[in-house]
């Protein structure tokens, strides 16, 4: 890596429910542009660390920086940095009791204060980037689970973030829609969007992450471009779970 | 045909009565027992009643007196204002009711209604003036039933539902003008607000009220702040531990005796305090219900989109949460309006206690089941609209 501006930098980040250390001291650069994908095992932490990435999750020790911009408990200051963070869930989470075009100007109209007519353009141009512009009148409950992640992608863009956190996007999708959104995903940071994505998509991973990191019980166990990862694990942990999922 | 259709219902014939009968009431031979002892005893009882109906009762106490039931001793020569009132009303209601849903059993419905309150008028002795008010009333709704559709389909919805929504609270504040008096108009004495009247408008006006006052305790309820719990905790717990009655004749009698003599608060406006305060409580623990059901995910996906707690409560989880809780807010208008019978107590004159002067008048002793068995059905009459209005409501907002 050449640049030397990171646009997210957490450092030695702790956590616990209760007395259950659930991040041991996680550490993460991630520079502008840049993909990182994080895989491990259920509960090795890496969605709850995604999560402290825009303030869903607190944590009790460390620090993160967002574009300069330091996480505080201060509730303005984590408004700010959610701004210029989108999320996609697991489980979509779209607004069920609003139509597509709703749910992706929600956000612009009363956040960013957008007039509605420009907060439509906008969403309608990145209906179309994800393909599906004529659904924009429909509620979700009427779309098939590879669309509504679509349109929840369309929603975190259409706030313009810097930064976009992927948690298991595909993981509660049927198999035959994985393809669509992860075809979303791809071109998305081929425009040069800032990834942090958690998944379980090897191919996606190989092909358009610059680096993974692997996580295990709370801490990163390695971390390497696509190509060392796969072809020359460094640590017995990496190794064993690359056995289990390829 | 039946393939390619399989669910087209059978044309209606002697011959499918005849199964249905056979299948829903005579299938096995308990079940036909079942079936003539339950004809037999709604014979018995229905003929006692129908017999009763049209050759024992004496209807002329409900005739001579239906504007005592109506309004009560609201000044006759004022009449005019509350039929200004009911015209204003229908005239929103039917208007917001054609937007929601553009349905032609509702022109249907409201084209009976009006004929058949018309053909009424003289049978009640009523004036003329009383017909044309009535049909006023009914083209109007007919009218703003037509064009609500076509307004909908012209204006953006976002400027529909801002002059929907400026249009209520002008018809709402003209109402008040109206009945109040003032600015104009005679002023007359919320104590001459009566009979059935007193009873729509105190429950209306009770449930706008405990409305905001029930959802923001519900969210207090939940408020991550300890004091502000606690105290809409307490709150909802100690007036649903307390009778209705109880909390009226409070409001009513001894609040009189407690507050200092200079104040003196409406005898109504004590009334609709008594039943928001009551009302709210519950409504509060209904919406509750109705909040625990959006899922965790919507309030983060909510969050994750930068917009602050107030506007997630505000845009995301209240609409949500409203909408799944319509049956059980139903069910409260329907308890609040009747709730409202219990208003003698505190000596107002609404439906129920009207009817006991009628009956106390010298003409018409002892002529109670022909006065109760009419205004039990006029309650029961307000109740089912109710009704109706909250399942078209349910079916307009309900998630695809």
């Amino acid at each position: 890596m050449t640049e030397t501006n990171p646009i997210i930098v957490a450092t030695e980040v702790h956590k616990w429910y209760d007395t259950f250390h659930v991040l041991q001291g996680v550490n993460l650069t991630v520079e502008r542009q840049e993909v990182v994908v994080l895989m491990g095992p259920s509960g090795s932490g890496k969605s709850t660390f995604i999560r402290t990435l825009n303030a869903l999750e607190d944590f009790q020790q460390g620090q993160i920086t967002i574009d300069g911009m330091e996480l505080s408990a201060d509730l303005g200051n984590i408004e700010a940095i959610r701004q210029e963070v989108g999320m996609v869930f697991q489980q979509f989470n779209l607004f069920p009791h609003l139509t597509v075009l709703q749910n992706i100007t929600l956000a612009p109209i009363w956040v960013r204060r957008w007039p509605r007519s420009k907060a439509e353009e906008v969403a309608m141009q990145l209906l179309e980037r994800v393909d599906i512009l004529e659904q924009a009148h429909k509620y979700p409950g009427q779309l098939s689970g590879g669309q509504q992640q679509r349109v929840a992608i369309a929603r975190a863009l259409a706030m313009q973030p810097k930064i976009m956190l992927f948690d298991e996007p595909t993981s509660a999708l049927d198999p035959e829609m994985v393809k669509e959104v992860l075809v979303v995903m791809r071109s998305l940071a081929e425009s040069g969007m800032t990834m942090v994505v958690v998944t379980h998509e090897v191919g996606f991973a190989r092909e358009v992450a610059h680096r993974i990191l692997l996580m295990d019980q709370g801490t990163v166990v390695e971390e390497a471009p696509p190509e060392q990862f796969f072809q020359h694990p460094q640590e017995d942990r990496t190794k064993l779970f690359l056995s289990q999922i390829l | 045909m039946s393939l390619t259709q399989p669910n087209r219902p059978s044309p209606p014939s002697w011959k499918s009565a005849l199964t249905w009968l056979r299948r829903n009431l005579f299938s096995t031979w308990y079940n036909s027992v079942l079936t003539l002892v339950s004809l037999w005893v709604v014979y018995q009882g229905g003929r006692g009643l129908l017999v009763w109906m049209f050759s024992q009762a004496q209807w002329t106490v409900v005739q001579v007196n239906i504007r005592l039931f109506l309004v009560g001793r609201f000044p006759v020569d004022q009449l005019w204002r509350v039929w200004l009132v009911v015209l204003m009303m229908a005239a929103v209601t039917s208007l917001t009711a054609g937007i929601l849903q553009s349905s032609r059993r509702g022109l249907m419905g409201v084209g009976l209604v009006t004929a058949g309150a018309v053909g009424l008028v003289p049978l009640f002795k009523g004036q003329s003036s009383d017909i044309i008010w009535v049909l006023a009333i009914g083209s109007m709704a007919l009218v703003n039933l037509g064009l609500g559709p076509m307004l909908k389909a012209r204006l953006p919805s976002q400027r529909l539902s801002r002059g929907m929504v400026t249009l209520w609270v002008l018809a709402l504040l003209s109402l008040l003008w109206l009945l109040l008096g003032g600015w104009g108009f005679s002023p007359i004495s919320t104590q001459q607000w009566q009979g059935l009247l007193l009873t729509v408008l105190t429950a209306v006006i009770s449930m706008g009220l405990s409305f905001p006052l029930g959802v923001l305790l519900a969210l207090g309820r939940r408020s991550p702040l300890p004091v502000i719990r606690t105290l809409c905790i307490v709150y909802i717990e100690v007036i649903r531990g307390l009778p209705l009655i109880g909390i009226l004749f409070v409001a009513g009698i001894m609040l009189p005796l407690i507050l200092p003599s200079h104040i003196q608060l409406d005898d109504l406006v004590r009334a609709i305090c008594g039943l928001t305060l009551f009302s709210a409580a519950y409504l509060a623990e209904n919406v509750r219900g109705g909040l625990q059901a959006v899922p965790q995910g919507q309030i983060e996906a909510a969050k994750a989109l930068g917009l602050p707690p107030l506007l997630v409560v505000w845009l995301v989880i209240l609409p949500q949460a409203l909408r799944s809780v319509i049956p059980t807010i139903v069910g409260q208008c329907i308890g609040l309006f009747k709730d409202t019978s219990l208003l003698y107590i505190i000596s107002l004159v609404e439906l129920t206690r009207i009817s006991r002067t009628v009956i106390n008048q010298p003409r018409f002793i002892g002529r109670y089941a022909e006065v109760y068995l009419f205004i039990g059905l006029i309650y029961w009459l307000v109740c089912y609209l109710i009704s109706v209005g909250g399942r078209h409501l349910e079916r307009q907002l309900g998630v695809e």
